[in-house]
């Protein structure tokens, strides 16, 4: 009997209509499309995007040279040269983030005893050329000025889960 | 000024008034088949809760054209050792004949280019001829994922041409005619009285059957790209590559028309026979519900597409061989039976 309903149900391609009725209803459903340059996805403060290296509100840069970042980056991708400047204290006089390295895991981020390297939110950039794919200091520090603001706010917001 | 156009129509030579015909016909079915390209990319989007190309103009109307002019700006490129004008070949015999086909089709009771009585082994034939196409492509391509390609959809071209041609001979019995004009006008008086009722079995095996000599999801071995990278057409590029593409879409809405009037009635209005619609719907002209029946077909084809997985290649064989050959056979003996007992309302 079993064998006899299983003929009917493949003759009469009872599976395919099931199919079809599935699809048919999903022709209808509201659609998850995000137009993207319209629309976008909500962002976490956390998210981890384009690097910057903060200032102090004096103005003083935060980065001093320990290099436990280029120390935790599992992908090589910083690389810090330091000296005492003029008034004995140690800053970098290069860092560079090859962002062909780098795999924006944010353990420098963690790293860094005074938040001085952070990734913002940026994430739509570009290269055009093989030049511009290594993040200077002039670059990080300019970065930090520009989203200062929203780098803050996303720090606050992050602390009490700190 | 009906008169005068009527007066300059007869003044041209007739040859280029065949031409003139064959240009409103064909430069409709090439526009549809641009279009054709559109919407079966929005239904499967749509199917797969996406919403489709919507960049190109308004709601993404212009993507087509923006399609057909990347694909005439891109490269020709004939591989080494390739047969030269048997690869360039290969895409116009796939083309013409599905192109051909359309000169027996009543688009209304008096628009048909080429009224024949043997409209229906015309049309057999010419569908047929597509395949050698595929075969010339796969061979001359000298490639063996293009020859593969081919042998493949030719052994499944052939194998389904049979229930194919068994059921449009019940539509043949059924219509005691072999033009498309008679069989539609068989059909005369409501819904129930269009063929397929009567041919129920032979309606849903002809139009499986298109699918699968279109190649066709999920028919579409012939381009398996998990084992055969694209099939055929592996090789071709630019405009070559675009000819098969427009004979593929070009076959689905003929098979699509050729459902509709074989067994849909054609240009007949569905609301024949019912008391008041019939008079409201009488001022509609036919070919509209011949094109609406068409795009109903032309649903189904992208709805399966975006619904069924590829069928095995032995499932395949075995669904024409030893299932739908049967079902035709049993089935024609079963309308020549009505017909000589003159079983109405279709065959009295």
């Amino acid at each position: 009997m079993n064998a006899i309903t299983n003929y009917f149900r493949s003759l009469l391609l009872w599976e395919l209509f099931v199919g079809l009725k599935l699809t048919g209803r999903y022709f209808f459903a509201t659609k998850i499309t995000v137009q993207y340059p319209e629309e976008k996805t909500p962002q976490s403060f956390r998210f981890r995007g384009l690097h910057a290296l903060r200032r102090y509100a004096n103005g003083e840069e935060r980065c001093i040279a320990c290099k436990l970042c280029e120390a935790v980056c599992p992908a090589l991708a910083i690389t810090i040269d330091s000296a005492p400047r003029d008034d004995g204290t140690r800053r970098t006089t290069r860092y560079d983030i090859d962002l062909f390295k780098c795999i924006y895991c944010g353990f420098c981020e963690e790293a860094c005893p005074v938040d001085a390297i952070v990734e913002t939110r940026l994430f739509e950039y570009h290269f055009e050329g093989r030049e511009g794919t290594v993040m200077t200091k002039d670059k990080l520090l300019a970065m930090g000025e520009r989203y200062e603001k929203q780098i803050a706010a996303d720090r606050t917001h992050d602390a009490p889960y700190r | 000024m009906l008169e005068m156009l009527q007066t300059v129509w007869s003044e041209i030579p007739e040859i280029l008034q065949i031409v003139l015909k064959i240009v409103v016909i064909v430069v409709p079915i090439m526009l549809s088949v641009a279009y054709l390209t559109l919407a079966e990319r929005k239904v499967i989007g749509y199917i797969q809760v996406r919403i489709g190309p919507n960049r190109v103009g308004p709601l993404g109307l212009l993507q087509p054209i923006a399609d057909g002019l990347k694909l005439v700006l891109k490269e020709i490129i004939i591989p080494t050792n390739a047969n030269r004008f048997l690869f360039l070949l290969g895409p116009i015999v796939a083309l013409a004949p599905v192109l051909a086909a359309w000169a027996v089709i009543p688009f209304d009771s008096n628009l048909v280019l080429a009224n024949i009585d043997a409209g229906l082994l015309y049309i057999l034939a010419m569908t047929s001829l597509g395949v050698y196409g595929i075969i010339i492509a796969g061979w001359a391509s000298n490639s063996k994922y293009a020859f593969l390609g081919a042998l493949r959809s030719a052994a499944q071209v052939v194998s389904y041409e049979i229930a194919m041609g068994f059921a449009l001979v019940g539509v043949l019995i059924a219509a005691g005619s072999l033009n498309l004009r008679e069989i539609v006008l068989a059909q005369q008086g409501s819904v129930m009285h269009w063929f397929w009722l009567p041919l129920l079995p032979l309606f849903l095996v002809y139009f499986i059957s298109g699918v699968a000599e279109t190649n066709r999801a999920p028919f579409d071995v012939a381009e398996g790209e998990s084992e055969i990278v694209a099939g055929f057409h592996v090789e071709y590029s630019g405009i070559a590559f675009a000819l098969f593409f427009l004979a593929e879409y070009a076959a689905m809405i003929l098979v699509s028309v050729l459902t509709s009037v074989m067994f849909l009635g054609g240009w007949l209005s569905p609301f024949e026979g019912v008391p008041f619609l019939a008079d409201a719907f009488a001022w509609v002209p036919g070919i509209v519900w011949l094109l609406g029946k068409t795009a109903v077909f032309l649903f189904l084809f992208l709805w399966f597409r975006a619904t069924f997985p590829r069928y095995r290649y032995d499932q395949i064989m075995r669904l024409g061989w030893k299932i739908f050959i049967p079902i035709t056979i049993v089935w024609l003996l079963v309308v020549g039976a009505a017909v000589l007992a003159e079983i109405g309302p279709w065959f009295d």
